[in-house]
């Protein structure tokens, strides 16, 4: 490993290192281990599988359909549920949803590789640029959609099959949400996200216009004036505060900014890292900051985390990667003080928790890590202005089972909505579902009005 | 997308893939199943006479040969046709017709080999509105016992008399089943074509036991301690059927004759392969009753797929597209020379191709090469034979390659001849010599 300098560095470890830690955390299956693996999936009937998917792929069949040699026609049952399954194929916490629910999970703890399987069929059908879906007869509707991430982009490629002329508006610079700013670097490689941004769009009717800010540059009503439905696609564009003392010192950082800046540099070798970390926080977030800054060279990285084990919201798996990385997790700690030397970071105190009556207390003991880089990943929060009157329940928008908010011509879905599971997968399915709602509500809106006696 | 609308002696499916008359066709309620899973047809579970129907047995009728990690391989059944009542089955057969005009439905049909009985029976099968109807000469069980079944079709004379029969009582397009527990299939097929069948459909089951209970001595399935020889269908016997309906496509004297093709059609890849060598269309049985209705949905995109990749349109542009290359041994090329090559790269090292070839072939692949593991083709010891590449676990590993015409073949130390010469012409063949002399 190269320099251990004490101090928030860039370029700590060689080109060659870099490099290495970033590739792939799972690499593709070749043909040979594809058909082995499909082999052993069972063709369940109603397959628990499928139901533990949040976009309900008909796994059995695409994975027989692998296994028969027809990868194309297994990418095209796949994509027909959900458009990003590429991304789902690297991303989904399998091991919480469909492979945790294979009945060869139960029979003997080894689940068919779902997720790598798909990833082997969707390759095939985008590297070959094979597109399953014509557009319907034009409608002359337009639909506005605001944000392009996973439940964004779901929505514009089902509204543009039925026909609808869909614009995209994102805050960002570039189209995919936290496909492209927040994902660990390691699930998706190549630049995975705009080449699937690419795949989407290919359909043809969505434009996505960049740097368009809902509540800076136009409003709800802006949008429902120039478009006959909007699909709101926001995301938790906030963060939570830390409320310790310090907070403000050198060194403290969200770790959605750590993550985004490091997805978007090239090398890695520019992004700067502690010697000593710690990540404050349970989620995947926690998880997959504190992985990153270890693979960017810091000699120690810690997570601490205030409740039990049971409790972080990061998968067993994800546990146990940050383990065999090398990243320390301690639990029961909550942050107390940001301990700043000459305005930088240079440890934390926390206190010592427990449960008492089903209350999360401190215990009155504390302790120090030494710390130069601090990163928060206490949780996200909703943040839009110009969205007028719109119901909020917990800070999230409220929906109805189709995705429709407290708005007449107003939809929403993804991580904004109350009730959303922060996985790609389920804001790709709420965004599909929403705009099948859309397409419902617009085409029962054309029928001729029926002429009445 | 490729166009698999299929039109086989006039019935029309919207794609080539029906169900076998078995289990899976036996009563309106798993047809109607059927067709709504996207099956194109399906030949009713084989009728009998009027009068109380046969009875099956009541405890186990089939029995069945897995891979180690429980993948059905081949399974065997000893059901006879149908147990319920024929107008219960006319009435329905009616019924789902009518429910389902675009879908094929097909009568199987078996009674006594008596002019009268077929005489009786076929214009209550007319009656349904049925598209067709195929005969049951294959049943190798409990039928044949009667009379009925295979005991009919391992008779030519018979077959063709009872065809004789149908197409004199019936409009319907008739169709008629093979057993293939006969020696010569195309003896049996061209019977039917004398008695002015309008296609053949095989195969039906093969006579066999699958197992043996070694506790108890009795075969599998065991009913009460005895077991009795069965009907075996399912993937294991694709390589059978294959070969049985290639020998009818390429015989002079049926050329033309339509086939169905069945047995073992697991994927849509079986499917593909009866169809270009020869068969019309395809019916499949085991593979529903492994995996259900919703394995068509496989077949149908997996063979417009590959149609698609290759630039077939229609059906006609691939059925019959291999027979031309199915070839009596003595006409192969005999100057096309092929080695085995292995990849090193590949390779693990296992061993398999050189104690596949050191002890029971030709011994022409190393083990060691200057004191190290390392197998390799001798050249000059490799007669070409394909087991190393069969025995190899590693796919692609281990390739035939066909030598360039011009080469020298170090076994024989020949140069390679671009010349088609066949064993007919061979000096060693006596009766070449004797044509010669
Ligand atoms: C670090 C991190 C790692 C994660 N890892 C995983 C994982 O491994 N697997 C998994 O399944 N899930 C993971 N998630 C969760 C997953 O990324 C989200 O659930 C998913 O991206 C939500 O999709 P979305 O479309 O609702 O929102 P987002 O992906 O957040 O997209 C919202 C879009 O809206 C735009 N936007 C926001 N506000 C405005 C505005 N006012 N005007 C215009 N545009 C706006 C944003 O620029 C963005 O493009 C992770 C999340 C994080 C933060
Ligand atoms: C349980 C069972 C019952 C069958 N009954 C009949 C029958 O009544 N009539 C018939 O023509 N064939 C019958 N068959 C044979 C099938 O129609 C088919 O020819 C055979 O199973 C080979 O196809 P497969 O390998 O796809 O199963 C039966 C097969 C099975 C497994
Ligand atoms: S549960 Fe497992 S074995 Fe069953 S269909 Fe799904 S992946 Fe296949
Ligand atoms: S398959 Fe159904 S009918 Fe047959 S033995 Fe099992 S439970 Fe009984
Ligand atoms: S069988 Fe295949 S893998 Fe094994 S030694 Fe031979 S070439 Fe190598």
């Amino acid at each position: 490993m190269g320099t251990t300098e004490t101090g928030i560095l860039s370029g700590r470890l060689s080109p060659v290192e870099y490099e290495k830690n970033f590739s792939d955390l799972h690499p593709p299956l070749d043909e040979h281990e594809a058909l082995v693996a499909s082999d052993r999936c069972y063709f369940c009937y109603d397959a628990p599988c499928m139901t533990a998917c949040p976009t309900s792929i008909d796994i059995p069949l695409f994975i027989r359909q692998i296994s028969t040699g027809n990868p194309i026609g297994s990418a095209n049952t796949i994509f027909d549920q959900n458009i990003l399954g590429g991304m789902c194929a690297r991303v989904c916490p399998t091991e919480t949803l469909c492979e945790q629910a294979c009945v060869r999970n139960t029979a003997e703890h080894r689940p068919v590789e779902i997720g790598r399987l798909q990833r082997y069929a969707t390759d095939i059908a985008m590297r070959e640029n094979r597109q399953f879906y014509e557009r319907a007869e034009p409608t002359g509707k337009s639909i506005a959609v605001v944000g392009a991430g996973p439940a964004g982009l779901a929505c514009a490629h089902r509204l543009a099959v039925k026909g609808h002329d869909v614009v995209i508006y994102d805050a960002r610079e570039k189209a995919g949400g936290l496909n492209e700013y927040g994902i660990a670097t390691y699930k998706a490689v190549d630049d995975f996200a705009q080449a699937e941004v690419d795949y989407v769009l290919a359909i043809g009717g969505i434009e996505i216009r960049n740097r368009q800010m809902l509540g800076r540059d136009f409003s709800l009503s802006d949008m429902l004036a120039k478009h006959d439905a909007v699909f709101l696609g926001l995301g938790l564009a906030g963060v939570n505060a830390l409320r310790a003392e310090g907070e403000t010192a050198e060194g403290v950082e969200d770790a959605v900014d750590f993550i985004a800046a490091l997805r978007q540099s090239e090398t890695k070798s520019d992004i700067p890292v502690g010697r000593r970390v710690v990540v404050l926080g349970g989620g995947m977030t926690a998880v997959d900051a504190a992985v990153q800054a270890k693979l960017l060279g810091a000699e120690e990285v810690t997570i601490c985390y205030r409740r039990g084990k049971e409790n972080m919201n990061a998968s067993e798996f994800e546990q146990d990667l940050a383990a065999a990385k090398g990243v320390t997790i301690r639990h029961w700690l909550q942050p107390k003080r940001v301990i700043a030397r000459d305005g930088k970071v240079a440890g934390i105190e926390l206190d010592y928790t427990t449960i008492e009556d089903g209350r999360l207390i401190t215990t009155g003991e504390t302790g120090v890590i030494t710390a130069d880089h601090v990163l928060k990943a206490i949780g996200q929060t909703f943040e839009a202005d110009g969205l007028g009157v719109i119901t909020l329940q917990s800070g999230r928008i409220v929906i109805d089972d189709e995705g429709r908010t407290s708005l007449d011509r107003v939809w929403a879905g993804g991580d904004c909505v109350l009730g959303g599971e922060d996985l790609t997968v389920s804001a790709v399915a709420m965004g599909r579902d929403a705009a099948e709602s859309i397409n419902r509500v617009l085409a029962a809106a054309s029928q001729p009005a029926v002429a009445v006696a | 997308m490729a166009d698999l609308r299929n039109n086989f002696v006039g019935i029309k499916s919207p794609n080539p893939f029906w169900l076998a008359s078995a289990p899976p066709t036996d009563k309106a309620y798993n047809v109607e199943r059927a067709f709504k899973a996207g099956w194109g047809g399906v030949v009713w579970k084989t009728l009998g006479e009027e009068g109380p129907p046969v009875v099956n047995v009541n405890g186990p009728r089939y029995g069945a040969i897995w891979g180690a990690d429980r993948r059905l391989l081949g399974l065997n059944n000893i059901e006879l046709i149908t147990d319920r009542d024929l107008y219960t089955n006319l009435r329905e057969m009616k019924q789902v017709k009518m429910n389902w005009p675009d879908r094929a439905l097909i009568a199987s049909i078996m009674v006594p080999c008596e002019e009268n009985a077929w005489k009786a029976i076929l214009p209550l099968v007319e009656e349904t509105g049925a598209d067709g109807i195929e005969l049951n000469f294959g049943c190798p069980h409990g039928m044949s016992e009667r009379g009925m079944g295979a005991a009919v079709g391992q008779v030519p004379e018979y077959i063709e008399m009872v065809v004789r029969w149908c197409k004199q009582y019936t409009r319907m397009p008739v169709i008629t089943k093979l057993t293939p527990n006969i020696t010569d299939v195309r003896k049996p097929a061209r019977a039917a074509k004398s008695g002015g069948t309008d296609a053949v459909s095989l195969i039906n089951t093969i006579n066999s036991i699958t197992s043996v209970n070694l506790d108890t001595f009795s075969p599998e399935p065991s009913i009460d301690g005895k077991g009795s020889h069965g009907g075996y269908c399912g993937p294991a016997v694709k390589p059978i059927a294959l070969n049985m309906v290639a020998e009818i496509a390429r015989d002079p004297e049926t050329y033309g004759l339509p086939i169905s093709g069945i047995g073992g059609i697991t994927t849509w890849r079986d499917a593909a392969e009866f169809l270009v060598l020869g068969a019309g269309n395809v019916q499949v049985c085991t593979a529903a009753m492994t995996y259900g209705f919703k394995i068509v949905q496989e077949m149908i995109t997996g063979l417009s797929n590959w149609m698609d990749t290759k630039g077939h349109r229609t059906l006609d542009d691939i059925c019959g597209r291999a027979v031309p290359n199915v070839s009596d041994w003595q006409y192969l090329n005999l100057n096309y020379i092929a080695k085995a090559r292995i990849d090193q790269d590949a390779c693990i090292q296992c061993g398999r191709c050189h104690i596949a070839c050191e002890d029971t072939s030709h011994q022409a692949i190393t083990q060691y090469v200057d004191g190290k593991r390392h197998f390799e083709v001798m050249e000059d010891e490799c007669v070409g034979c394909n087991l190393c590449v069969n025995v190899c676990p590693v796919q692609d590993c281990i390739t035939m390659v066909g030598l360039e015409p011009g080469t020298l073949d170090e076994r024989t130390g020949k140069v390679v001849d671009a010349n088609y010469a066949n064993w007919t012409t061979h000096p060693n063949n006596p009766m070449a010599r004797q044509a010669a002399e």
